[in-house]
């Protein structure tokens, strides 16, 4: 009879452990099934890309072997459109909106003396796991001005785990051994962003019914913003178009 | 257990607090603020205060609450004691002074309190501010086997991709270093530890290591040891060997550089082993600010000087790091950006040429009739009407003159000339002058004489910071002392009498012994 007593007092307090854990656990991912895609297009002429000298890095430079590698602030796909932008809900989820982080962790690699991939993004809270692939000297330097910094030095093929602690579009990453390194982070409290692949497309899944505003954004060209509504399971479209400058 | 226990009562009497400074008055933090760091911080605490324009680096911009000398790991809030020390002690190497004897601890902690105003991270709770737990100096910091692995992970870790191989901050990917900024920035010599930013001891230095430099290229080393690179001890060793590579002290400014007489002839080359045995003397040099096309970032921090002479001929070493062999086109761009950087007086930023590195020895023409007369020309390269004469060397093309110049504008070749040889090595000039003591000029051609106090300054161009003309560091005037020989029956005569003991005592007890083996050899 006491057991059982101490059993259901157990019972007690961790039911009202598990409801407080509850109440100040941030706004659950609203569960949503519309989803947001498109096309981000590039009018002009195609910028040429400085050629990156690599001759400093024999490792990476032996990396190339169809082409020299150029720099990647402009990548313009064969089909004319634009890789490596960024496209996020920058506005529309309800206030305070703040999804979990997923427990696997995104992975930034530095492969030929660069980023893999160029542009990213990730969740608050989220382990970013950074790799050195070329087993040569890296540093790794955030510049949020919303999150705390770091620059940590990776001699070896390692992988180093950072987290970022509030929302920032964008954190630059850098390498100061290798000045041509560059790449971009964007942290959200929610996972609804992509970043445009190589043939220019995104596609952004499981937004809940709601009018959002779609940010796309562009290491060179800046930023450019869509108003879009979405209700239950449907798609709906949003293409951006970059000009050249 | 009661050693613990004895420790806690005797803490227990004193009030716990979470900061080690309890009371701190942001008011009054303000008025020592506005007063004594706002001309160079500004008033907003951006680093943009009146003097900024002119200063690499530039004056902490405090908006961000981004520090370099911390105690706390890569990208943390400092803590309030790191910050005390960097406004007690300056950051040596920058503009930054120490304020320790100059505003009161009070005065000190409740500027701490108002600096942290300016960024919103230090209001935030949920940062992390805890000082890194650091495990003691390791002994045996001077030994061979130590310095050999400190050397192994110097190189292992690629510290030399920016310090350079041999640690002056000319590494491959030195010229490309920017701050967050966008400034321009030197991987530091690691020759001169008493220009760190946090202090020159190896516990400093290894502090460093495991923080880095927040805002600087300069990276944080600590995860090597979680990931087994390198075990603590190992990065301790690495402390030690950059330790290592500066004097035991901080070099001390003395006013005579003494020159002995050596048995001739005197050494013309920089790399003679005579050099080794002679004593140097560091000058500090500084921008040269006096003049219109002032300069405010000098290259040339300081020269090393050692002298000798035969009686007849005088040779003065001189030796400074420069991380480049100018003109090298490669530090075109970053020279373009320090010239754009450091603002000077002039209209708009020069624009970046291949200049070459240059360093001048100045005399006075004559030395003053009585050795009390100690009245000099005018040390920024005299005047008009009271020139001084001069050596010039220059690293491209390749040559020496001495003649005169009548202020920083105007120098006349002399023909009677001075030889110079010069080396260049891992980031290191060395260069030897010789010239005879006496000359046929003695209008123009300072005599050197032993026995005299003779002034001397220095000046020094480094071609690829921008360096050129008015642009220049100076030293003021110090003295030559070309010393007699001392006499034989003071100096050299015990010596050389314990020599010849020690010698003659050898050669009778061999003689003995090869006498006592024969002996024994035959009675067998
Ligand atoms: C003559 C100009 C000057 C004045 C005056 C000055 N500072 Fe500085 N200070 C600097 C410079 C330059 C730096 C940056 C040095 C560097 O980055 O290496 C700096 C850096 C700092 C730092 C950053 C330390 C770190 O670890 O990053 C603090 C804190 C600071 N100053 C506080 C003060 C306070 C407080 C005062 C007034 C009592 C003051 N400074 C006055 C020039 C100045
Ligand atoms: C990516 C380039 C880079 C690498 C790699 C690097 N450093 Fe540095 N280091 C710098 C720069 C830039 C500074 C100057 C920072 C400043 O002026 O504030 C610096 C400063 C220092 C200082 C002076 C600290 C102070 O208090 O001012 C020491 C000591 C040092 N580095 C040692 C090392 C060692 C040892 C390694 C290798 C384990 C290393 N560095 C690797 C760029 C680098």
């Amino acid at each position: 009879m006491r057991k059982l007593g101490a059993v259901a007092a157990t019972g007690v307090v961790l039911l009202v452990l598990a409801l407080a854990g509850w109440m100040r656990a941030p706004l659950p991912a609203a569960q949503g099934g519309a989803t947001i895609s498109g096309k981000v297009k590039f009018t002009g002429a195609k910028p040429t890309m400085p050629k990156i000298d690599m001759t400093e890095e024999p490792k990476c430079k032996a990396k190339y072997t169809a082409a020299p590698p150029t720099d990647e602030a402009v990548v313009v796909n064969a089909n004319g459109t634009l890789a490596n932008v960024f496209v996020y809900v920058k506005a529309g989820l309800p206030e305070g909106y703040k999804a979990p982080a997923p427990a696997g962790p995104v992975t930034l690699d530095q492969d030929g003396c660069r980023y893999h991939p160029h542009v990213l993004g990730i969740l608050v809270g989220q382990q970013l796991a950074i790799k050195n692939s070329d087993g040569i000297l890296h540093n790794i330097k955030a510049k949020g001005t919303k999150n705390r910094p770091f620059n940590i030095s990776q001699p070896t093929v390692m992988t180093s785990d950072r987290t970022f602690t509030a929302p920032e579009v964008m954190v630059p990453l850098e390498c100061n051994v290798h000045g041509w390194m560059h790449a971009w982070l964007g942290v959200l409290p929610h996972p609804f962003f992509a970043v445009s692949g190589s043939d220019g497309s995104f596609t952004i899944k499981g937004l809940p019914p709601g009018t959002y505003t779609v940010e796309a954004w562009q290491e060179k060209y800046g930023t450019q913003t869509a108003t879009v509504t979405v209700a239950g399971s449907e798609t709906k479209t949003a293409d951006f178009t970059f000009a050249a400058k | 257990m009661i050693s613990a226990l004895l420790l806690l009562a005797g803490a227990a009497p004193f009030p716990i607090s979470h900061s080690p400074f309890p009371v701190q008055d942001t008011t009054r933090g303000k008025a020592v603020y506005v007063k004594w760091c706002a001309g160079c911080h500004g008033d907003g605490g951006a680093g943009d205060g009146v003097a900024a324009a002119h200063m690499l680096p530039r004056p902490r911009n405090f908006t961000g609450a981004i520090y370099k000398i911390r105690t706390t790991a890569s990208g943390q809030l400092p803590t309030d004691a790191d910050l005390m020390r960097a406004i007690d002690e300056g950051l040596p190497g920058s503009a930054m002074p120490a304020w320790k004897g100059r505003l009161s601890d009070a005065e000190r902690r409740d500027v701490v309190a108002y600096i942290k105003t300016f960024s919103s991270f230090f209001a935030d709770t949920s940062q992390h501010v805890a000082a890194l737990k650091f495990s003691g100096e390791p002994s045996g910091a001077t030994g061979a086997t130590a310095l050999k692995t400190g050397r192994q992970f110097y190189d292992s870790i690629g510290c030399r991709k920016c310090h350079g191989d041999q640690g002056r901050g000319d590494g491959p990917s030195a010229r490309t270093l920017k701050d967050d900024a966008g400034f321009p920035i030197f991987a530091a010599d690691l020759h001169q530890s008493w220009r760190f930013r946090g202090g020159g001891s190896a516990v400093e230095i290894y502090h460093r290591l495991r923080t880095g430099l927040d805002g600087t290229p300069m990276p944080s080393f600590s995860d090597l040891i979680d990931q087994k690179f390198l075990t603590d001890e190992q990065l301790w060793r690495l402390a030690q060997y950059v330790r290592s590579l500066s004097p035991p002290e901080p070099p001390e400014v003395r006013d005579v550089i003494h020159a002995p007489q050596i048995v001739g002839p005197t050494p013309v080359s920089p790399d003679d082993s005579t050099w080794a045995r002679v004593g140097r003397y560091w000058f500090p040099l500084v921008g040269q600010v006096v003049r219109k096309g002032r300069w405010f970032a000098p290259a040339v921090t300081g020269v090393w000087v050692q002298g000798v002479h035969d009686g007849r001929t005088l040779a003065l070493r001189v030796s400074w790091d420069d991380r480049t062999q100018s003109p090298d086109s490669a530090w075109l761009p970053f020279e373009q950006r320090v010239l754009e950087t450091v603002a000077g007086d002039d209209s708009g930023p020069p624009k970046a040429e291949p200049w070459p590195d240059q360093l001048a020895v100045q005399f006075p023409r004559r030395l003053p009739e009585s050795p009390a007369g100690m009245e000099r020309p005018y040390f920024l390269m005299g005047s008009e009407t009271d020139p001084v004469y001069q050596w010039r060397w220059t690293s491209s093309p390749r040559k020496s003159l001495a003649g005169l110049a009548r202020g920083i504008d105007r120098f006349d070749t002399l023909p009677g000339a001075v030889a110079a040889q010069a080396s260049f090595d891992h980031g290191e000039w060395r260069l030897v002058f010789t010239r005879a003591l006496a000359t046929p000029d003695t209008a123009n051609e300072v005599q050197l004489a032993a026995g005299r106090a003779i002034p001397v300054a220095f000046f020094g161009w480094d071609g690829s910071s921008g360096e050129h003309g008015s642009r220049m560091a100076v030293s003021t005037w110090y003295f030559l002392a070309l010393d007699r020989p001392t006499p034989p029956g003071v100096f050299i005569s015990p010596v050389l009498a314990m020599l010849v003991t020690l010698g003659l005592g050898l050669v009778v007890v061999r003689r003995a012994q090869r006498r006592a083996t024969a002996r024994a050899g035959r009675q067998r």
